[in-house]
């Protein structure tokens, strides 16, 4: 009972990155803007983010600096992808280099330091219930808020008229065009969101996860963001899925070697990417079938004057 | 305005080659890092024995680092890179820049080169490394004091020989105390990744392990060994500031004296191709202080410490027990042989565990 619950809780925790940063990145995407400089968001994101809160002590103010540089590092991708039509696969990758190096820079002076991790709610009586009480009303801020996020998300690309048009933008952007919307000013408001998304997800790292910084710690997290929005089909709802499965795959794998099922653990830090992959494939085929890449995802655009 | 470019060129040309004749008087000497030389790990290790060296002969060489240099092919260019910028000592300071420094000290026979860890030298190539194992056997002692629940957590890289003599130095060195020690192995597959080495920390201690030891290079481990009120043992470095009340020892790779010896030989004129395999007698390595246990377990780490380093104690001394019951041949006279730890893959009598790929 309580091993299930310690497990929950972990999977929680390794989820929740991944599903932050892979919530912004589906936005982008559905925009028809290919940002592969996630990576480089999130590690700039947990470099300010730690010094933020390593500074005036408070981990929202900690947070609100990852925001605010993941969205920095956005708009300079959107001043190349998007108003200098530069390549954006290029860009992308271009940002990820810059942002591991930039974020060694800025974390220099932090290295090594530690500070309080995000405090976990405790609502009296309710924490307490076995099994799914620190589950449920034991986490800390940024997990319930990445699933409000995920959950808004969902309402605006499906219910509002704002969600309709950013992905009108992401499947035809000459249409969208046509029809008088600013296609450009709409893509760079989605790379902003995926930037600030991205910051936080690479700032939960050193402010909840594993209280401290060191360069290079987000470790190949925001490439598996990546790959989920596309394994996903670009859908909010198999996002969720696969970030959850992720997780809870790898920390499962991590519990298995423990107790010595005798599987290679080569084979076992593979099974995250399989499960995860297998499942979310199966999942896209059984409704629509074939690509739903937004159909215009990272073709440059220009718009006549 | 041509008059100005032409003026500002030959300036430079004239400041190039000042800076170049001041600069053939030293020594050049290059290192190529695996991780950032802030990782509180590894490569932050290596970059303090560069320091030390540039402390003590500052004045007769120059130093220059390349960090986070993958390992593989690219590591090649990375060398040459080293080389062409005039290095004549050159330190690659991972085992997976094995082949690559051998392919570039083939291209270039004048300049000399120190790869750590690795077994693969020729006539300008030269290896080092330490006997970490030592550090491990005395890491068990303290391990099966300490344990309550008789319980280790053990969280590997990947599953190599270094690492696995690591392993059973430490398990044998607890089943001295407790015969009955348990340990519980989690390879995290990589160096370093601090959320799954939380995770795997995490895993180990709910599932009974009360005392964390790591062969991966972030302080994750012993942060959550911290939070959750569990003891553990610190990797490459210190980690005691994460852990004030965690940190038991940590194995603390001293490359200092290596490296300064190695250069002044350079600089002697007497440097050649050697095999370095050194242990607690010769430096390569230091523990951190016994902090967090009660004197006498103290007394024992100290003792030990102090068997290991003049020879009277070896961690390897046969008969040793393979998971099977049986013997493991014993090629070294009273011990197991150098080449049968650098080499070792399997796990000794007691790990419940199967070793990954046998």
């Amino acid at each position: 009972m309580e091993l299930a619950e310690a497990i929950i809780l972990a999977v929680l925790a390794a989820s929740t990155p991944l599903l932050i940063a892979a919530t912004g990145e589906l936005v982008t995407e559905r925009s028809g803007v290919l940002n592969l400089g996630v990576e480089g968001m999130m590690i700039v994101g947990a470099a300010c983010g730690f010094a933020g809160a390593w500074l005036t002590g408070s981990i929202f103010i900690g947070a609100l600096f990852g925001i605010a540089a993941g969205t920095l590092m956005s708009l300079i991708f959107a001043l190349m992808a998007l108003g200098l039509a530069v390549n954006q696969v290029a860009t992308g990758l271009a940002l990820t280099i810059l942002g591991v190096g930039l974020s060694g820079l800025i974390g220099a002076g932090f290295v090594g330091e530690r500070i309080t991790p995000a405090v976990h709610l405790t609502i009296p009586g309710l924490t307490d219930i076995p099994l799914i009480g620190r589950v449920l009303f034991g986490e800390d801020a940024f997990v319930y808020f990445s699933i409000a996020l995920i959950i808004g998300v969902w309402w605006f690309l499906y219910r509002s008229r704002a969600g309709l048009i950013l992905r009108a933008c992401g499947d035809n952007h000459v249409s969208a065009h046509a029809l008088g919307y600013p296609v450009l000013r709409i893509r760079t408001f989605a790379v902003m969101f995926g930037g600030a998304c991205a910051g936080l997800a690479g700032a939960y790292l050193p402010l909840a996860y594993t209280p401290f910084f060191i360069p290079g710690m987000t470790a190949g997290r925001g490439w598996i963001a990546l790959a989920l929005v596309v394994f996903s089909s670009w859908r909010p709802g198999r996002l969720v899925v696969g970030a959850y499965l992720f997780g809870a795959v790898t920390i499962l794998q991590l519990h298995a070697q423990g107790w010595g099922v005798g599987i290679p653990s080569q084979f076992m830090s593979a099974l995250p990417y399989l499960a995860t992959v297998t499942v979310l494939v199966l999942l896209s085929r059984t409704r629509t079938g074939g690509s739903t890449a937004p159909a215009a995802l990272g073709t440059v655009f220009v718009p006549d004057r | 305005m041509r008059k100005t470019l032409l003026a500002l060129a030959a300036g430079l040309l004239l400041s190039g080659s000042v800076s170049a004749a001041s600069a053939a008087d030293k020594l050049k000497v290059g290192f190529i890092y695996l991780g950032p030389i802030g990782d509180l790990g590894w490569t932050y290790q290596h970059d303090l024995a560069r320091q030390a060296l540039v402390k003590e002969l500052g004045d007769k060489i120059e130093t220059t680092y390349l960090e986070n240099v993958p390992e593989g092919p690219d590591a090649e260019r990375a060398i040459e890179q080293l080389v062409r910028a005039g290095n004549k000592l050159i330190f690659t300071t991972s085992f997976g820049y094995m082949d690559p420094t051998l392919k570039v000290a083939k291209k270039y026979p004048n300049v000399h080169f120190e790869h750590s860890t690795g077994y693969k030298r020729d006539k300008n190539m030269s290896t080092y490394s330490a006997k970490w194992y030592q550090g491990r056997y005395i890491q068990g002692l303290i391990a099966a004091k300490m344990s309550k629940s008789g319980v280790l957590g053990y969280i590997g890289s990947f599953p190599i020989p270094e690492v696995v003599s690591g392993i059973n130095a430490t398990i044998l060195a607890a089943q001295t105390i407790n015969p009955n020690i348990k340990v519980k192995i989690i390879w995290a597959n990589t160096w370093f990744d601090p959320g799954k080495e939380a995770d795997a920390a995490k895993a180990l201690i709910d599932q009974g392990a009360d005392v964390i030891m790591q062969h991966t290079d972030s302080p994750a481990a012993m942060q959550i060994a911290s939070e959750r009120g569990k003891l553990a043992f610190g990797q490459d470095s210190e980690m005691i500031k994460f852990g004030p009340k965690t940190q038991l020892t940590s194995i603390l790779d001293t490359w200092g004296p290596y490296y300064i010896a190695r250069v002044k030989a350079e600089l002697d004129g007497a440097w050649k191709s050697e095999d370095t395999w050194g242990g607690l007698d010769s430096h390569m390595f230091a523990m951190a202080p016994y902090t967090n246990m009660p004197d006498d377990v103290k007394k024992m780490a100290e003792d030990a410490q102090a068997a290991i380093t003049a020879g009277k104690l070896h961690p390897f001394k046969c008969p040793v027990l393979g998971q099977d019951g049986k013997e493991v041949e014993c090629k070294g006279g009273a011990n197991l042989a150098d080449g049968q730890i650098l080499g070792m893959n399997f796990y000794v009598k007691g790990i419940d565990d199967k070793l990954p790929g046998k």
